[in-house]
């Protein structure tokens, strides 16, 4: 029997074999660059406002409460930030870079929420600003190695900030702790966000 | 990046190819005088390594190597072809004494990669509008 001939639904098959393959090629490749500036600088804000409600509070349960609902915010934030900028550059956001970026963020973030509830319950919150920013620096430097340099380097800031913050005395909640906190999580967000807006676009 | 900006959702949903049986590509073009396929990009190595480079501003040969899942002598074979089309350029260094390979996409690599692109991007949009 003779082979049939290519008919021209193969040859449509085959250009859109080759574009995913483009495309596939260019995802692997590419760095992860839905990292949202303008969510930083939005969660910067917040990060602000909540370091000032939380200054005002003498229970620390209540302060705990503030700082977790601002953890909530500033994550939502992030999500809506990043998809927003995946769907503006028309890439899926679980794209591998997208992967990575989660793979590398999540066990530090992971750490993070299992010594706050440790540390918390051990009577030891004069630790928790500097763990907190320790942690998420840890996070965003391990995911942001599929990122574009400024998203490790910001990652590396808070690292130090948080260092720095769990070895200073005066680090104690609710002032000295939410002033580092309003520097790192309201400062740094606000100033990498607007290079990252800047420079890669939102 | 205009190349990546160019696939758009095109690749998302189309079906699976029998790899076995690929079609005579300049049979179905659309009538008019449709540029004629780049045959030195076609081959999809080759195609791997523009696409990787065009996002990224350099790729070391062991990075492409690793991104596309091949051996040296093949990586070798083709980034030679595409370095003598002028698609590519290549600079070589030593990392401490270790010989490093840089690869980079040239002006006429992105435009090459662009018109590869809007050629498939055309016949796509040919067998639709039969």
């Amino acid at each position: 029997m003779a082979t049939p001939r290519p008919q021209p639904v193969e040859l449509h098959a085959y250009a859109m074999d080759n574009l995913r393959y483009i495309r596939q090629a260019m995802e692997r490749a590419g760095s992860f660059t839905a990292v949202p500036g303008i969510g930083g600088m939005l969660m910067g804000s917040t990060a602000l406002a909540a370091a000032w409600l939380a200054s005002r509070q003498a229970d620390r349960v209540i302060w705990m409460a503030v700082w977790m609902l601002e953890g909530l915010l500033a994550v939502s934030i992030g999500i809506a930030g990043a998809a927003w900028k995946a769907r503006r550059a028309r890439l899926p956001l679980l794209s591998g870079p997208g992967r990575k970026f989660i793979a590398g963020f999540a066990p530090a973030m992971a750490a993070g929420a299992l010594l706050t509830a440790v540390l918390f319950r051990a009577h030891a919150p004069q630790f928790l600003p500097g763990m907190w920013m320790l942690l998420y620096g840890t996070a965003v430097v391990s995911g942001g190695s599929a990122s574009v340099r400024v998203v490790p380097l910001m990652g590396a800031c808070f690292m130090l900030m948080g260092a720095a913050a769990l070895w200073w005395p005066g680090a104690g909640i609710p002032l000295g702790g939410d002033a580092l906190l309003a520097a790192g999580f309201g400062g740094l967000h606000i100033i990498f966000g607007t290079i990252i807006a800047v420079k890669y676009g939102g | 990046m205009a190349a990546r900006q160019k696939l758009k959702q095109t690749a998302e949903n189309g079906p699976a190819l029998n790899r076995e049986k690929k079609p005579a590509l300049g049979a179905a073009l659309p009538a008019g005088g449709a540029p004629r396929l780049d045959r030195l990009i076609h081959e999809r190595l080759r195609l791997g390594i523009l696409s990787a480079l065009s996002v990224n501003e350099s790729l070391t040969f062991n990075e492409l190597k690793k991104l596309l899942d091949t051996t040296d002598g093949n990586l070798s074979v083709h980034a030679r072809k595409l370095e003598e089309a002028g698609y590519i350029s290549c600079a070589k260094s030593f990392e401490g004494r270790i010989p490093r390979t840089d690869y980079r996409l040239s002006a006429a690599g992105k435009k090459a990669l662009e018109r590869y692109l809007d050629h498939m991007e055309a016949l796509i949009q040919a067998m639709r509008e039969k």
